[in-house]
């Protein structure tokens, strides 16, 4: 099969907008944060367009056309996220986004269940929203099992099943996590799960779209999906519920009773549009978009690598979703570093990039030393990524390297053979 | 971040990036920070014989601010005697820059540096100053 190296035409995510693919230099700035979100594609847009002025009925209204056309559209959409998970329709609720979706997940699950069942399994790694659900159930008197990662980023399954107890109720474990890209194994871990009579749910935000799901062959029991992680809109996404056998959950938020009661409130309309077309197109097209990330992004990882020494890749590589690079540029600040590379538009897991001054929690769980956490960016390329785009970020990325490595003193000690573990810091 | 052009400016074009020969008996070296913090910066200043800051050179491993203030701060010691460059503070790094409130830790090291390297210096010619006050 060959790869197509272009990208989807009609669309420039970077800087101002062109027709068509091919164009040689790059638009600027360039986009590299695609775990961060994604650019609505257009055919999504399209799709969504009708739904404001057009068909904007009320999709609960039962009595008059509006409220069917406008019904016909979510119905539509549900069936198209179900399909691309392998679920039922009628396992599918919306929610505002993945965020909601998780916090529904974890507390609906525990508050229905709390008279039996007391205990949560998680991981370290987990995206804040489950972290922080987490801690709001611990201090309800909820006990919580945060199992540790490898170096790799994953989980150990030995320790999984050794944390199970008779009062665990779910086990909350992420498909893909979003600084680096690493995949769980979630066909083992819901086989766990499936024997030992516990909830397997996993935040698969940024798994939808790009590694296959199927909710039966993986054994899971609820799913948390975003809308503007997959080239949908944002302020809308999805949790998918099991009905055999049945999941319980308590629902957030009371009202009207809609979704099925577990999730009340008028539905967006245009925004399950999108998020349901931005499936369908994800569906289609996986197959041929993981084969052109990953070309790009190995060429990418690569053409580093051989201009610059002392790189290291954060998580597993065989693992991991092609979209994700997490790289640690020795003896270069991350901030100082996209200072450096104005035109690009990527992140960090540099503590001087965060409000809190501290360095990613998730590099820091796979074990890497904080002056290495320091250093570290995350590259995220999607379906609109062009193979200039990665030549000319990683032509920028060499550069400003060398020129931050000549100004560190970290890097003239490492020259001179200076080992600089050996040097009693002052701490400030 | 929404960087002052003054910042941009000591990112772009840092002033006096370098290194001065640590044994050279003119040569003050302060090395403050730590690399699990994300902050190190090495700066090193030259002494005349008449007391002056002669020359001054700085390396940083650290965020835009970091690099930006101890830019400055090679700046603004050259020419200046030893108790004249103790004197400089933080807070004129902070301002000159704009730095943002979360970013003022960094002026805060590049003072650190300035005083660093002046004790250095002082250390290194402890034992000939007491023999001259003999």
């Amino acid at each position: 099969m060959s790869v197509n190296k272009t990208a989807q035409s009609g669309v420039n995510v970077n800087g101002s907008s062109v027709s068509g693919s091919g164009t040689n230099q790059p638009h600027l700035p360039i986009y590299l944060d695609y775990q961060a979100t994604t650019p609505c594609d257009p055919r999504v847009v399209e799709a969504m367009l009708p739904y404001f002025t057009e068909k904007f009925g009320n999709p609960h209204s039962r009595n008059h056309s509006f409220g069917w056309d406008a019904e016909e559209g979510v119905e539509k959409a549900r069936r198209q996220v179900a399909s691309i998970i392998g679920a039922d329709e009628k396992e599918v609720i919306f929610t505002s986004g993945a965020t909601e979706s998780n916090n529904l997940a974890l507390k609906g699950v525990a508050h229905f269940h709390k008279d039996k069942k007391n205990h949560i399994i998680t991981t370290v790694t987990e995206h804040k929203c489950i972290l922080d659900s987490c801690r709001h159930l611990e201090m309800e008197g909820f006990k919580v099992t945060y199992l540790p990662v490898q170096q790799n980023g994953l989980i150990d399954l030995e320790q999984l099943k050794a944390a199970i107890t008779d009062k665990t109720v779910i086990v909350s474990i992420m498909a893909v996590n979003n600084e680096i890209g690493v995949i769980q194994p979630l066909a083992e871990i819901g086989k766990i799960c499936r024997e030992r009579g516990v909830y397997f749910h996993t935040d698969a935000a940024q798994a939808v779209g790009k590694i296959p799901l199927d909710v039966n062959a993986m054994n899971i029991d609820m799913m948390s999906i975003s809308g503007h992680k997959i080239y949908g809109p944002k302020g809308v996404g999805a949790l998918y519920v099991r009905r055999k056998p049945r999941v319980r959950l308590e629902a957030l938020i009371h009202g009207g009773g809609q979704e099925r009661g577990m999730r009340s409130g008028t539905l967006p309309t245009p925004l399950c549009v999108g998020l349901g077309e931005a499936c369908a197109i994800a569906e289609r097209e996986m197959g041929a978009e993981v084969e052109r990330l990953k070309y790009l992004r190995d060429r990418m990882y690569n053409k580093i690598k051989e201009q610059l020494p002392e790189v290291y890749l954060n998580g597993d590589l065989e693992q991991r979703i092609p979209g994700n690079l997490n790289i640690s540029f020795a003896y270069v600040e991350g901030e100082g570093l996209m200072m450096g590379i104005k035109d690009l538009a990527v992140s960090s897991g540099s503590a001087c990039t965060s409000a809190s001054l501290e360095p990613s929690y998730v590099l820091r769980a796979l074990g890497v030393e904080e002056e290495l956490a320091h250093t570290s960016l995350r590259l995220g390329i999607g379906r609109f990524t062009t193979e200039q785009d990665v030549d000319y970020a990683v032509e920028h990325i060499v550069q400003s390297v060398n020129r931050l490595r000549a100004m560190s003193p970290l890097w003239e000690m490492a020259q001179e053979g200076i080992d600089i573990k050996s040097i009693q810091w002052a701490e400030h | 971040m929404a960087y002052s052009n003054q910042l941009l400016d000591h990112y772009d074009n840092p002033r006096n990036v370098g290194t001065l020969d640590k044994g050279d008996d003119t040569v003050g070296t302060g090395l403050v920070g730590a690399p699990a913090c994300g902050d190190v910066m090495k700066l090193q200043i030259k002494v005349g014989a008449d007391g002056r800051i002669e020359d001054a050179k700085f390396k940083t491993f650290g965020c835009g601010s970091a690099i930006a203030s101890s830019s400055l701060a090679t700046e603004w010691v050259k020419g200046k005697t030893l108790a004249e460059a103790e004197q400089i503070k933080n807070t004129q790094i902070a301002q000159e820059l704009s730095l943002p409130p979360v970013k003022i830790h960094c002026s805060v090291l590049a003072e650190d540096a300035i005083k660093a390297a002046i004790k250095d210096y002082r250390e290194k010619h402890k034992s000939s100053d007491s023999k001259a006050a003999e």
